[in-house]
């Protein structure tokens, strides 16, 4: 500090200070939050924006409603594998056997709702599925943490292994097609047009009233708030957002139930990690385990609930892909399912190294994918073009993440 | 056991308050090697007592024993006058004692109000977390140490210099109605101003009527902040000084050749150099 100023006053006005910045303060510091490695969502923003624009001009039906009802439905299944992947992503562990643990759970839903078998009602079925789920992570978390497997080889070892119960499960019969109107309708079925609007309008009222609510309880408890103007600014981001969602999305068959779907699971978990202590303690965890277990956290059970997220939220993912297939086959959890859902997660910008993240990047990360994937496919382009530049934007999400984390260091911030 | 031959009645600080942790004849063994023997030590409120030694004198071992984190093979700990068992952190904690680990265990993903409140969250309805309270007890906590310094409690600890960590260990340490703060060699990795900082907080606790123990193997340090020294050598008290009446050079003399009583079998016979 310079000699000018009149250093430290002794008073704590300095962190109260901040709420009487406006916006142009609030923009600086995140400008230089930025150029020290902070990037946030900025990359991904910017990345959809390109792809958008290169895509569009390729080919003009990139951009139309119709597509764009495609790209959620698409993309559905990898949010919400990708959500279960940014819990376990957050304790800087991976898992690799998602993508058949979908698998696994989309042949159990379909086999229990036969119609010459089990016959179960919908729910039930779907329910019973996100149960093994849970059961299958758990199974995962206490190897790793109970054993002391790595989960990289716990995983691994599920990959394999959860493919063989695919195949246990219904390799005999085939492709199961799902006829039971339920389950066929959570990826293929559409909000009426003024229900979405109703939903949208009470929504963006909602979060409205949470700014505003915690605004006042902050400024009650005499804390920094920030400026009005951002706040303003956050809830119209947001209503705009929302409200072109649902034009677009009307102009064609509507907003599918599944975003709804997704959109409560976004919240959700969002308030999990967010605003409870478990979620507060798995980005300890994921920071610093050693602090963790010093402050009497119980590391191994904090690890043990994320795997067990993690399976069921892979079991929904597969549940939803099974939907929108309107069958499922052996090949169930195969394919792109894996690493596209890792993929999403990264290319978010949950770090691969623990302890940064949030449920958004899921979200962010599997339209890329599924903008590249849908793009690629409308220009009529080989399933090996899209893999390279799939590849090729997974790498050019990870080289953001080192280079901002070397940023980190560099400013202290690491 | 007597308190050895320090005169350690009428303490300037500690008003000859009664001491609120009391350890008599802790032994600690790790299979052959006998880390602690027959230890006694005692803190009183608003006293800050040196713990000071070689290397491998027992140090940080006696700490360990204190926070529960090592059984203790013999002795016993006292608290408020009552015999205690503390079988890990959280016993500890739950006492009322605090330690500052020289690693200091802070998140550095996390922020400020999140490391302090670390473990011990406090949640309003629907098991939400109670973000606006636990942001202001963490200011006021901070404010009434007179940490300054630092510009907002909801930036990362990853931002923070090596003594502005430091004080929001010593800060989450002191915010729990803490009787008892620990703190293991806080000014090791720190430059001029910062040793500063942090003796100035540890000074400070003292004048709040906390009972302090800070491990330091500067001397200049102690004679500083402390009122009181323990001696430690070779996992035996050798000798207990009042700051006010001692030189260094008797305290680094008890430390390197201080008489030591080890005959295994033959307890009580207390020594000490001068
Ligand atoms: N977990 C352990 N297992 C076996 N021996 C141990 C263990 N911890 C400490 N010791 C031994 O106990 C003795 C005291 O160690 P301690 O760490 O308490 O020393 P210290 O006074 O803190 O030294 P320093 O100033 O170097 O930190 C040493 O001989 C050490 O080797
Ligand atoms: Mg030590």
């Amino acid at each position: 500090m310079s000699a000018t100023a009149p250093a430290n006053t002794p008073s704590p006005a300095a962190a109260t200070s901040a709420a009487s910045d406006g916006l142009g303060d609030h923009a600086r510091r995140w400008w230089a939050d930025v150029r020290a490695g902070d990037l946030g969502s900025l990359p991904i923003f910017v990345g959809l924006i390109i792809i958008a624009i290169v895509f569009q001009s390729q080919n003009d039906r990139f951009l139309t409603s119709g597509n764009f009802v495609n790209l959620i439905v698409q993309a559905a299944a990898f949010i919400a594998i990708g959500m279960g992947i940014v819990f376990v992503l957050l304790l800087g562990e991976i898992d690799l056997s998602v993508g058949y643990v979908s698998g696994v759970a989309g042949s159990l839903t379909a086999l229990l709702l036969l119609e010459d078998g089990a016959s179960l009602p919908a729910g039930v079925a779907i329910a019973a599925a996100l149960a093994l789920g849970a059961a299958i992570g758990t199974l995962h978390g206490v190897l790793i943490t109970k054993v002391g497997i790595p989960s990289f080889v716990v995983t691994l070892a599920g990959l394999i292994a959860w493919n063989g119960v695919v195949l246990l499960l219904i390799a005999d019969r085939g492709t199961i097609v799902l006829q039971n109107d339920l389950v066929v309708g959570f990826s293929n079925d559409f909000l009426a047009d003024g229900t979405a609007w109703i939903v949208a309008v009470a929504a963006a009222a909602i979060y409205a009233a949470l700014l505003l609510n915690e605004r006042r309880v902050r400024s009650a408890a005499n804390l920094p708030t920030g400026p009005m103007s951002l706040t303003a600014l956050r809830i119209a981001t947001f209503a705009v957002i929302l409200f072109a969602v649902v034009a677009i999305a009307n102009q064609d068959r509507g907003i599918p139930f599944v975003l709804v779907v997704l959109a409560v699971l976004f919240l959700g978990w969002t308030f999990v990690l967010n605003r409870t202590r478990f979620g507060r303690h798995v980005y300890a965890v994921g920071g610093n385990a050693e602090a963790a277990r010093r402050a009497g956290i119980d590391v191994d059970r904090v690890k043990i609930a994320v795997f067990a997220i993690c399976s069921m939220m892979a079991a929904l993912g597969g549940i939803i892909l099974a939907s929108r297939l309107r069958s499922v086959d052996p090949g169930a959890g195969g394919g792109q399912i894996l690493l596209y859902s890792i993929a999403a997660a990264v290319i978010g910008g949950t770090s691969l190294f623990g302890g940064r993240g949030n449920i958004k990047s899921a979200v962010l990360g599997a339209l890329v994918i599924a903008s590249i994937d849908n793009g690629l496919g409308l220009l009529g382009l080989s399933s090996g073009t899209k893999f390279v530049v799939t590849g090729l934007v997974l790498l050019a999400a990870v080289t953001v993440d080192s280079v901002s984390r070397k940023g980190r260091a560099q400013s202290g911030r690491a | 056991m007597s308190t050895a031959a320090s005169p350690s009645d009428s303490r300037e600080s500690g008003g000859g308050a009664a001491p609120v942790l009391e350890l008599k004849g802790v032994s600690k063994s790790f299979g052959a090697v006998q880390a602690l023997y027959q230890v006694d030590f005692a803190v009183a409120p608003g006293q800050v007592m040196a713990l000071v030694g070689d290397n491998g004198a027992g140090k940080s071992t006696l700490i360990k024993c204190i926070a529960g984190i090592h059984p203790i093979s013999d002795g016993q700990i006292f608290f408020e006058g009552q015999p205690v068992d503390i079988h890990g952190p959280k016993d500890a904690a739950k006492l009322g004692i605090e330690v500052v680990y020289q690693d200091l265990a802070l998140a550095d993903n996390l922020d400020v109000v999140q490391n302090m409140f670390l473990g011990r969250e406090e949640v309003s309805s629907l098991r939400r977390l109670d973000e606006t309270g636990m942001e202001k007890k963490a200011t006021d906590t901070l404010a009434s140490l007179s940490v300054t310094t630092i510009r907002s409690v909801r930036q990362t600890v990853a931002g923070l210099s090596g003594g502005q960590r430091q004080s929001v260990a010593v800060a989450k340490a002191v915010m729990w109605n803490s009787k008892v703060v620990i703190l293991d060699e806080p000014t090791a990795a720190l430059g001029v101003a910062q040793t500063r900082q942090v003796l100035d907080l540890v000074r400070r606790l003292g004048q709040q009527g906390l009972a302090v123990v800070i491990v330091s193997h500067n001397l200049h340090d102690v004679f500083e902040v402390a009122d009181h020294v323990t001696v430690l050598r070779l996992g035996q008290n050798v000798a207990e000084y009042r700051v006010a009446d001692v030189t260094q050079t008797q305290i680094v003399e008890a430390i390197t050749a201080g008489t030591l009583s080890k005959v295994p079998g033959q307890a009580d016979a207390e020594v000490v150099t001068a």
